[in-house]
């Protein structure tokens, strides 16, 4: 893809720090002085304490759940909602309609129980939201959008996810986004919203005590994409074997049910009657069998295979650089990968300290989740800062918000996003964002202080000739300058 | 050379390969005929996440199905029959659409097919389905843009460009030629003067975006009628339920069916990764399959008189295991079906070397095995809808695949 003309020179570095490793600049923030020591101003956020967790101690973050309480919340709603239908299908006497939750029929017989699962999301999609729009610049963010992305789940899968998957994102990905990998990943492997997800919470040792009793036995799903998306990649070098032999050394992982019998309901338990006996191999090394260590065990050398260095270190350098990044800047990130152990603080250093982070174009489209983030920041937060419009626009410019259709998240890549119908809807977008807009003030400062000095004669132009401010707002929300990072 | 599966025998597979190359020679395209008027249209459907083809259409037919694949097995007998096909396969009964149009000769089957992809990740699985590279990379354009591409310059086909339905670019229509793009949404828009203005900037500054734009807006304005005023186009999310599968039928098959509209399209729907509670006559791969049903209709009726000519296909990455999994579902396996409807298909068919399902035949002990190549089936299709020769289709459509001939005969 050709360079877009605007973005054909060495990129200025207050952008750089705003667009490609921040969340944009907001109303007030000082382009020149930013632009002055850039790398500073990024590492100033990596400095401050607990900068990516969203905080509990915060009052607005006060309702916030845990996972296990959210999806015992959820699991007592499905029992209300049953309850509920049950009745009411005694009363008429008609059989319900095929459990889908899309389904017309369903939505005609909606229950009066509070549907605890949607107010849980939307709360966690507030305090997501909150976090974003406060950050400055948003590069931590913008790692913690990046690993959640990497290990996603979807909240179309089931009600527990939905319930869980912002619980998710605090306990198992922002901890340690400037932390170390293998601590995140053996976080994210043993959460109930992953193992739900990927489906491990069912998959049973075909020779344990559950699966001879019960002829059930594995489910490969978890396995396989821990190895092919979370660590080594595709086309890596594992086999099938590898991938079975793994499955079976995860049986056991899974969530407590309602019933309490393994543990409190809906928190992470290994269930040794589910596991599989006997020691396994992956990747020509064998794993005497030790019931949860076993399978952490697998994890710990798979987090620092040589593999999963080049693996995250093309993904980061593609997400922060360009569709087909640099090689030496690839090369170079996995050395550190791999020397420091995988330790994401250093990793996310190496990348402001990147000499290609400076000077490659800034040709890259914002995703979605990146531009509807970047234009309430512009627009300000007051102005229809409930989460309900932002969530919809990301559904609508098919980037729903934890909710992406496969395992492998959404694309990272220009081409994904470029296209004829994502351009509309942000043509839509810009233009309820402009109405919206409390006091809109003069759009010419607004284009001083968003994009700044090195904004094209053409952008300038188009906003100050624009005949309303609201048009003038929304033509700097489609300006190539604001739709590229 | 009908391949017509009633009674599997083992001379099918020695037939199919005698009788790619005999008719090689004696091959003329369809497209040929300009003088009868046929206007042809491709419409592919891109089912992502691994469609299980023994659910979809199931060979009841052979004695070791039922056994493995357990309680989701399809069958003649019991509260939710499946609808037969032939005497040995039988089509989901969530499919009744596409089961009567069987019946009229406008749908086939193409089963116990594979790309030439043998390992069993989703998404470089995918990416060779969609680009039509022998293998895995990081692909950018798709073999249905390639073949628009490839149509000669100025012909009506390659001047009105492809149509990719949904709010991302499916990769099987990514590439040079042009594509509009649409999907099934609503959001208030803003007038004309504010898009004027940004794709006059766009065209200054940026034409990459000043490109996607205007075909964005074209598409927008094509698709609104009377039907898609967002009255009834209910605002839509990902394309992994049966609501919106209909609904992006409804608007492709609007923008197709005018006569300056595209003739090709690509559509890509989510969900298919059936590894916990699969489901088989009803469940959740019916549900999904009724939407693909529904998708079937929505094109017979919304391309109307434009129906005749049409064929739709729709493609998987791979099949599942053959035996279910520990927890009622399958896993990723290998061969599947490829499923044609249109009015221009020859259809009544299902086109199979069936490889049978004893452990000693099953792929690796585990997948129904490919014996046939559903490069095969698609470049058949690009044949005889445009015309396009094997040696553009082996070498530029889906690079290095000259061994792998056209299937033959699949349009009427």
């Amino acid at each position: 893809m050709a360079a877009p003309v605007s973005n054909s020179v060495r990129p200025d570095p207050a952008l750089v720090a705003l667009h490609r490793f921040g969340l944009g600049a907001r109303p007030g923030d000082e382009l020149g002085k930013i632009a002055a020591d850039p790398r500073g101003y990024l590492r100033a956020e990596l400095k401050q304490q607990d900068i990516a967790l969203i905080s509990p101690d915060d009052p607005r973050n006060a309702g916030l759940l845990d996972s296990t309480a959210a999806i015992q919340a959820s699991m007592a709603a499905a029992m209300e909602r049953k309850a509920a239908r049950d009745e009411k299908a005694a009363a008429t006497m008609q059989p319900m309609a095929a459990d889908d939750p899309a389904g017309p029929a369903n939505a005609k017989a909606k229950p009066a129980v509070p549907r605890v699962g949607a107010d849980i999301y939307r709360d966690e999609a507030q305090a997501r939201f909150d976090k974003a729009l406060a950050a400055a610049p948003g590069f931590v963010e913008r790692l913690v959008g990046f690993w959640s992305n990497h290990f996603c789940v979807s909240v179309a899968k089931a009600p527990v996810v939905r319930a869980s998957a912002g619980a998710f994102e605090r306990e198992a990905i922002r901890p340690f986004v400037l932390g170390r990998f293998a601590d995140m990943l053996l976080a994210v492997e043993h959460h109930p919203a992953m193992l739900f997800y990927l489906d491990n919470q069912q998959s049973i040792g075909p020779d344990s005590r559950a699966g001879k009793r019960r002829g059930r036995g594995l489910n490969e799903n978890l396995a396989r994409e821990i190895l092919e998306l979370h660590t080594l990649g595709v086309g890596s070098g594992y086999a099938q074997t590898d991938v079975t032999s793994f499955a079976a050394m995860l049986t056991g992982w899974t969530m407590a049910g309602r019933e309490g019998r393994l543990g409190e309901p809906g928190s992470f338990v290994f269930n040794a009657n589910a596991h599989q006996p006997g020691k396994a191999a992956l990747l020509g090394k064998t794993y005497p069998d030790g019931g949860m260590g076993q399978a952490e065990a697998a994890l710990n050398d798979v987090a620092r295979h040589p593999a999963t260095a080049r693996h995250i270190a093309t993904k980061l350098a593609r997400h922060f650089i360009a569709d087909d990044p640099p090689p030496e800047a690839v090369a170079r990130l996995a050395s550190v990968f791999t020397k420091t152990d995988g330790d994401l603080r250093s990793i996310a250093l190496t990348l402001i300290d990147m000499p290609e982070a400076w000077s490659t174009p800034l040709t890259k489209l914002r995703s979605p989740l990146d531009y509807v983030v970047a234009l309430r920041r512009a627009v300000g937060a007051t102005a229809g800062n409930e989460p309900q419009r932002s969530l919809r626009w990301l559904s609508v410019l098919g980037e729903p918000l934890w909710q992406s259709p496969g395992p492998n998240g959404f694309s990272d890549s220009t081409d994904a996003w470029a296209s004829a119908e994502g351009l509309k809807t942000r043509l839509d977008i810009a233009w309820q964002a402009a109405k919206q807009a409390d006091d809109i003030g003069d759009p010419d400062e607004m284009l001083a202080s968003l994009i700044g000095a090195s904004v094209s004669a053409e952008t300038r132009q188009a906003i100050s000739r624009a005949e309303s401010k609201q048009q003038g707002l929304a033509l700097l929300l489609m300006a190539p300058e604001f739709q590229r990072r | 050379m009908s391949l017509l599966c009633e009674t599997p025998t083992l001379s099918r597979r020695a037939m199919l390969m005698t009788g790619g190359a005999l008719f090689a020679w004696a091959y003329l395209p369809r497209f040929a005929r300009a003088a009868d008027k046929r206007d042809p249209r491709l419409i592919v459907i891109v089912l992502r996440g691994a469609l299980d083809g023994l659910s979809t259409v199931g060979p009841v037919g052979d004695a070791d199905y039922a056994g493995l694949h357990g309680d989701i097995a399809l069958s003649l007998s019991g509260a939710n029959p499946a609808l037969p096909l032939d005497g040995f396969f039988a089509v989901n009964p969530a499919m009744p659409v596409f089961a009567r149009l069987f019946k009229a000769g406008q749908a086939a089957v193409v089963h116990a097919a594979a790309t030439g992809y043998r390992d069993r990740s989703h998404f470089d699985g995918q990416d060779v389905l969609e680009s039509g590279l022998p293998g895995p990379g990081n692909p950018t354009t798709g073999w249905l843009n390639r073949g628009l591409a490839s149509l000669p310059a100025g012909e009506r086909v390659a001047k009105l460009g492809g149509l990719a339905v949904g709010p991302s670019t499916p990769l099987v229509i990514r590439g040079a030629a042009p594509v509009l793009g649409w999907a099934p949404q609503a959001l208030p828009t803003p007038g004309d003067a504010l898009a004027e203005r940004v794709l006059d900037l766009y065209n200054h500054r940026d034409p990459i975006l000043a490109a996607a734009l205007q075909k964005g807006l074209d598409a927008d304005r094509m698709a609104m009628g009377d039907q898609l005023d967002g009255k009834t186009m209910k605002p839509k999310g990902g394309l992994d339920n049966a609501v919106g599968m209909r609904q992006s039928a409804q608007g492709a098959a609007r923008l197709m069916a005018a006569d300056d509209g595209p003739r090709i399209a690509a559509l890509a729907f989510d969900g298919w990764d059936t590894h916990v509670n699969e489901g088989g006559a009803t469940g959740r791969l019916a549900n999904l399959l009724g939407g693909l049903d529904g998708a079937f209709e929505e094109f017979e009726k919304g391309l109307g008189a434009r129906w005749k000519d049409t064929a739709v296909v729709a493609i998987t990455e791979f099949g599942r295991t053959a035996r279910i999994n520990g927890t009622v579902g399958t896993d990723h396996g290998t061969g599947t079906v490829v499923l044609l409807a249109g009015g221009a298909i020859k259809g009544g068919r299902v086109i199979a070397d069936w490889p049978g399902l004893k452990p000693a035949q099953l792929y690796e002990g585990r997948d129904l095995a490919p014996t046939s190549d559903v490069r095969a089936v698609l470049k058949g299709l690009l044949a005889d809808q445009f015309g396009l020769s094997a040696a553009v289709l082996g070498d530029k459509v889906f690079p290095d695949s000259a061994g792998v001939k056209p299937m033959r005969d699949l349009v009427a």
